[in-house]
């Protein structure tokens, strides 16, 4: 990325968010993950700047913090969707079919694992166990847990969605 | 508290299964319900509604129970919002059950066979209320910990025979015992609540409905090893486990139970949640104390150990939630009541996580030694749609598959690793004949090599060439010789991988090959897939003979391929038909090909 390209974005970012989380944890032993947590929680995403100033203010490389931001699959780059719809891939859940539930989501959305549909609606997710299995196959959309899961009722749950804004 | 005596309860399930399932409403009408009807006047204000954790049978969420001064309490299932003004005004103004909406006869049987010493409070008290958790034998044990020294507390727990219940099952006071003998001052305790395994949500129960409970194992953990600060490392895909947890400590620091000199015990114990973030090593201790140290979730070898050189280079113990559950527990009841329950080796009782093709998925407690038969068919009704048991899998994807034969093996840790699993966190995953054991490998091999650190080459390149067989094997590729080189391969990475990652990740591979070797050789040989579940081997059809014309596959079908009239035979329109298998898992009589 050039630099002008950068300073464009960083003039688009608000970074009092990240200073104040930055602020709360300036004296923690091992800040980083928690302060990189919660600006994503600010953010919806971990900006790019964030990252720099992260890196200044809590004295590490941000080589350092690209590693951890790569390695968790929590985090994440990228802008995301308003509706973070994730398929659990869990034993249970692949035992009962949770296979078509995320074939059905990829039909629907047209996006797959950690993409974000264009408008900035949806973004998709397989993840490894969300700790529902007693309700196999599950989705969670945002914080809402849906369980026993057919292609059927995915439909109607994402169809719910399109409808909301 | 005579009052209490004659208090009307509502027990509402709000663990994450009741919530998704819809109890938060449930919960909001009976509180309307309660309003309306000025229940409140007539008996003042004895009426509460009580917000529990778990109790273990998700599958038939909401689940209600109705206490009843002076009456043994009644179990309402699959209650919804709907229902609530009936059983309001039959049952608690009428003081007549709704017969019809009572859980019915399994639900004595789901708790009969089984032993809840954990899981006593979750269910039971309001996880949020300290004064409830106290009223139930809450911190008496921390109390009783105190009278004795750091060593006789961790004899006391050597004596109650208690094993880490993380996977490894290795004796916990020896642990401890570890840790203290280092020297220094400054050292750390950790609770293990990542439980990465999909297929187990024991630990995620207890820290929803019963946060105190681990807080006081803590307690006593840190008073017999000198530790003065301990993290409660959770997975962030837990947050409701994670908000309780934060309550509970919140509100422990403002009653002077944590931080200086807690309760006036004469000792000093500091705690704080670090929420994880999405890494299944992370479960490995080396891999979670990295990342406590806010770096890349990487293991190290070990020794140097963590009770000699762990997080920041001090002296760590790190048990699992369900292992500082149990010490609580201990102490309320002396070791000699905890080693009288359980096997020889293993002692207590163990929660295990039962989900997949059975009928009543949910947590289930257990003595040791109980046998697995008696767990699936006896606790949770046998398996779905009266289909053939084919397999369990035990421990996750450290653990393996056990055939129809090892059915009778009872579930503690040197049984169940005799019969090639191991115990793990005790999850458990019930598979019928519909399942594929080869595609189960490669499942929980590509869960595995996804989740792998990716720093030793054997797990990271090994792993990946593994999964490229299965891969293989399950599209109809499979060539003469993969089985021999991927038990080659498994042994490999068994010996060399440097944490448990890797050195478990194979064990899935193994213990199919072992006891389901028929079925890799028919994907090998005949490109087939006896239990059709491998898309690309499959070819739908209706078996004539066997189809009962009920018209559940047309219903179950998304695509509408299925025609079918009622009094029919169906059939399936190839061209439309997506291979999605709906039909066939639908079908109870097996008579879709």
């Amino acid at each position: 990325m050039s630099n002008a390209a950068e300073q464009v974005e960083q003039e688009e970012i608000d970074l009092t968010g990240a200073n104040q989380v930055i602020d709360k944890y300036l004296d923690m032993h091992g800040a980083l993950m928690p302060v990189l947590q919660e600006i994503q929680e600010v953010y919806g995403y971990v900006p790019e700047p964030c990252v720099h100033l992260v890196a200044e203010r809590l004295n590490v490389y941000s080589s350092q913090i690209y590693g951890v931001l790569t390695f968790y699959a929590q985090f994440h780059l990228e802008p995301r969707g308003k509706y973070i719809v994730r398929v659990c891939m869990g034993t249970a859940c692949h035992v009962k079919g949770a296979g078509r539930i995320g074939d059905t989501l990829k039909d629907r959305l047209g996006v797959g694992h950690a993409e974000t549909t264009e408008d900035l609606k949806f973004t998709a997710e397989y993840v490894a166990c969300i700790g529902a299995c007693g309700m196999a196959p599950v989705i969670m959309v945002n914080d809402a847990t849906y369980g026993s899961m057919t292609v059927n009722k995915m439909n109607e749950v994402i169809d719910k969605y399109v409808k909301m804004d | 508290m005579a009052e209490t005596a004659e208090m009307i309860e509502v027990l509402i399930c709000t663990g994450t299964g009741g919530i998704a399932s819809g109890s938060l409403v449930v919960a909001d009408a009976f509180q309307a319900e309660f309003d309306k009807h000025g229940v409140e006047a007539k008996i003042g204000k004895r009426c509460s509604i009580k917000k529990t954790g778990c109790r273990g049978l998700c599958a038939n969420d909401v689940l209600v129970d109705i206490v009843m001064p002076g009456q043994a309490a009644v179990t309402y299932d699959f209650v919804t919002a709907e229902l609530v003004p009936q059983i309001v005004e039959e049952h608690i103004l009428g003081n007549e059950a709704v017969a019809k909406k009572v859980a019915g006869a399994y639900y004595e049987k789901f708790l009969e066979k089984q032993q809840r010493i954990i899981f006593s409070r979750c269910g039971t008290i309001d996880a949020e209320s300290i004064d409830e958790f106290i009223a139930h034998k809450g911190f008496t044990g921390i109390k009783k910990a105190v009278t004795m020294t750091q060593d006789q507390v961790i004899e006391e727990v050597k004596k109650s025979g208690l094993r880490g219940r993380g996977g490894g099952g290795f004796p916990t006071g020896v642990k401890w015992s570890f840790c203290k003998a280092t020297p220094g001052t400054e050292k750390y305790l950790i609770c293990n609540a990542d439980e990465g395994d999909p297929g187990a949500f024991m630990d995620r129960s207890v820290l929803e409905g019963d946060p105190y409970g681990l807080i006081e194992g803590m307690m006593i953990g840190a008073y017999a090893i000198g530790c003065t600060f301990g993290y409660v490392y959770c997975r962030a895909e837990y947050p409701l486990a994670i908000k309780r947890l934060q309550k509970a400590i919140d509100t422990c620091y403002e009653k002077g139970i944590l931080g200086k000199n807690c309760m006036g015990l004469g000792f000093d114990f500091d705690m704080r949640i670090k929420a994880g973030a999405g890494a299944f090593v992370c479960g490995e201790e080396t891999a979670l104390m990295a990342s406590i140290e806010g770096q890349r979730g990487m293991s190290r070898p070990r020794p140097p150990f963590p009770a000699v050189r762990g997080l920041w280079g001090k002296p760590t113990n790190i048990n699992n939630v369900e292992t500082f559950a149990n010490v609580a527990y201990i102490f309320y009841n002396g070791a000699d009541w905890y080693a009288s329950i359980g096997t020889e080796g293993t002692k207590g009782t163990k929660i295990f996580a039962l989900t997949g093709k059975v009928k009543h998925t949910g947590l289930v407690e257990v003595p040791a030694g109980t046998t697995m038969r008696e767990v699936i068919y006896d606790v949770c009704g046998g398996i779905l749609n009266n289909r053939k048991f084919k397999a369990v899998q035990a421990g996750g994807p450290s653990g393996g598959c056990l055939p129809g034969e090892a059915i009778d093996a009872q579930v503690d840790y040197d049984s169940l690793i005799k019969a090639g699993a191991m115990m793990g966190s005790g999850g458990l995953v019930v598979m019928d004949e519909t399942t594929c054991m080869v595609d189960i490998a490669r499942f929980f091999l590509n869960f595995t090599r996804v989740e792998s650190c990716g720093k030793c080459i054997p797990c990271r390149i090994g792993l990946k060439i593994m999964l490229e067989i299965l891969e293989r094997i399950t599209e109809g590729k499979g060539q003469e010789g993969d089985i021999e080189l991927l038990q080659d391969m498994a042994y490999d990475i068994k010996k060399s991988s440097l944490c448990g990652l890797g050195q478990t990740a194979p064990n899935p591979v193994l213990s199919t090959i072992r006891y389901f070797r028929n079925e890799y050789e028919a994907h090998i040989k005949e490109k087939e897939c006896p239990s059709h579940s491998c898309k690309p081997l499959l070819h739908f059809e209706v078996i004539e003979s066997a189809c009962k014309k009920c018209g559940l596959c047309y219903k179950i079908c998304p695509v509408d391929a299925i025609r079918w009239e009622k009094g029919g035979i169906a059939t399936i329109d190839k061209e439309k038909c997506t291979q999605c298998t709906s039909c066939y898992d639908a079908c109870r009589f097996m008579a879709i090909e």
